[in-house]
């Protein structure tokens, strides 16, 4: 316990930054390094312990160790299976987000127009509160099972955050931004394509990460009951085999998709904006 | 030509609620800034003076009186009255470079010649060698240049700063304010400076109007014919300092 909080009090500093010897900084930059999965390692030996000495064989069923959790992925990515499944998840997150997409021109609208705002944010507020997952026998039956059925549930996952960050991101314009522009002779659309949509863009990317997590988690629960492919297929269908190495390879799979989904958004967003503070952080 | 008129000015804001009196900002307000005129208006906060400021831009509108360019009604925002404002309102995203060719590309201007003149106004406030650079790795005062540029690049009518050196140091605001006397003797514009310093007016300014406090009107109209640059130590300037000063001290705002 000591151990961990000890490796989580020194993560945030900078391997660097401590004022050592050429030779012994990096073998205290690797020490970093390993302590942060001090934890991590612990517990997978724990777990390992646990299901291979500790359980009998039936109930090791339910909960395999890593080792047979590693070998399961394995033969998972060579017959290509969760390469398949991560592909059809992928399709699907990015189809319903080329859609969910069309959220930032009417949040710049809405932002922008007290009268569009008006129209809109009735409508808005009795849609949002309804989770993505309460759309999902509606959408079967609208949809069928597969692809169409999956991108909606996303899709709606992904709308409302991207939506309520273009809106808060347009209204948190500093107004001297859109005085100078004025002053400076740009007309109304060109003070809103030059002006609003730059300066809303770090809101409109965290909308974006938002959106891109919710829809990542809806698009799971889609593929559980309305797919023949996917990720929540796998690991599903894995279930009902009782392949439980399949379906840990498979919840981790989704874990580090979202994970590095929401980096490479930041990242994007930190390389296309230098100038923004707040994506810095 | 560029001449501004004032006549019979007034502002009255709606009370902040329902029920609420409404407030009254500014009364009865006359005044001319002649062409090419360097003018300030003096106040303490709360005088009306941005009121006056955002009018002559365009962001707002007197609800009496009438407000003239050239004998004709200031309407919507435009570049013929560009303002520099005192948190300097630059473009975060764009370079020092692309912030100045703003006001140029919206009027149209071809891509050699809108160059040129970046490049002539990049000389003129002193800011070559920092042409790629973004707001957020300047300073304050080179900020404050950058966006003196933007403004004179789309060639105004007129000027309008409002406390363009409020948000600097003492250091940097006497040195902009010399930078400004310069400046401003090379591009020759009608200019209206918003201001609370009665040292930044004198320093600046052709003449003085100092305001009153709220509801705020024109107290005084003061020409100042010195010579630039002014030295804060002349006897003259003392003088007049001392006279501005007497008007003024009895305009301070009640403190709450």
């Amino acid at each position: 316990m000591t151990d961990a909080a000890r490796a989580s009090a020194t993560t945030p500093t900078a391997p660097g930054a401590l004022p050592q010897s050429r030779g012994s900084s990096l073998v205290g930059a690797i020490l970093t390094r390993i302590r942060v999965f001090g934890m991590l390692i612990l517990l997978a030996g724990l777990w390992q312990f646990v299901s291979t000495r500790v359980l009998d064989a039936s109930t090791a069923t339910l909960l395999p160790p890593p080792s047979a959790i590693v070998i399961g992925a394995w033969e998972l990515i060579e017959t290509g299976e969760l390469f398949r499944h991560l592909r059809d998840s992928v399709k699907r997150e990015l189809v319903a987000f080329i859609f969910a997409i069309s959220a930032i021109p009417l949040g710049i609208a809405m932002g922008w127009s007290r009268v569009i705002n008006e129209q809109f944010d009735v409508l808005i507020e009795v849609l949002r509160p309804i989770p993505p997952l309460a759309w999902i026998p509606l959408s079967i039956l609208w949809f069928g099972i597969g692809d169409t059925q999956n991108q909606f549930i996303i899709f709606l996952g992904m709308f409302f955050p991207i939506l309520l960050n273009t809106i808060t991101g347009v209204k948190n314009i500093e107004p001297n931004l859109v005085h100078a522009a004025q002053c400076l002779g740009a007309s109304e659309l060109k003070i809103l394509w030059r002006v609003v949509l730059r300066a809303a863009m770090p809101s409109i990317v965290t909308g974006i990460r938002v959106g891109l997590g919710v829809g990542w988690m809806a698009l799971v629960a889609a593929e559980l009951v309305g797919a023949n492919s996917g990720l929540g297929f796998l690991i599903n269908d894995a279930r009902t085999v009782l392949r439980t190495d399949y379906v840990i390879v498979g919840m981790m799979t989704i874990g580090v998709v979202g994970l590095f989904i929401d980096r490479g958004v930041r990242a994007l967003g930190r390389w296309a904006m230098p100038w923004s503070r707040a994506m810095a952080q | 030509m560029s001449v501004i008129t004032a006549h019979n000015i007034g502002k009255l804001y709606p009370g902040h609620s329902a029920g609420d009196p409404p407030v009254r900002a500014l009364t009865d307000v006359n005044f001319t800034v002649h062409d090419k005129e360097f003018c300030a208006l003096l106040g303490h906060s709360g005088c009306g003076k941005t009121t006056l400021l955002s009018m002559l831009a365009g962001f707002e509108q007197a609800t009496e009186g009438r407000l003239m360019l050239d004998g004709k009604p200031i309407g919507k925002p435009g570049w013929e009255r560009c303002m520099i404002f005192q948190d300097y309102a630059l473009f975060p995203w764009a370079t020092v470079v692309d912030n100045i060719a703003f006001g140029l590309e919206m009027r149209k201007v071809k891509a050699a010649e809108r160059k040129r003149i970046v490049e002539e106004h990049i000389a003129l406030v002193g800011l070559a060698g920092f042409e790629n650079r973004y707001p957020h790795q300047l300073s304050g005062g080179m900020r404050q240049r950058v966006s003196i540029a933007r403004a004179l690049a789309v060639n105004p009518h007129v000027l309008l700063m409002d406390e363009p050196f409020a948000a600097l140091d003492a250091q940097n605001r006497a040195t902009m304010q010399r930078e400004m006397v310069r400046i401003w003797d090379h591009a020759r514009k009608t200019c209206v400076l918003v201001t609370h310093s009665i040292e930044e007016a004198i320093t600046l300014s052709d003449r003085i109007l100092v305001m009153t406090k709220r509801p705020g009107t024109i107290k005084a109209d003061i020409v100042v014919d010195l010579p630039r640059p002014r030295n804060e130590d002349d006897p003259a300037v003392i003088q007049l300092r001392r006279q501005i000063r007497e008007l003024i001290q009895d305009e301070a705002p009640v403190e709450v």
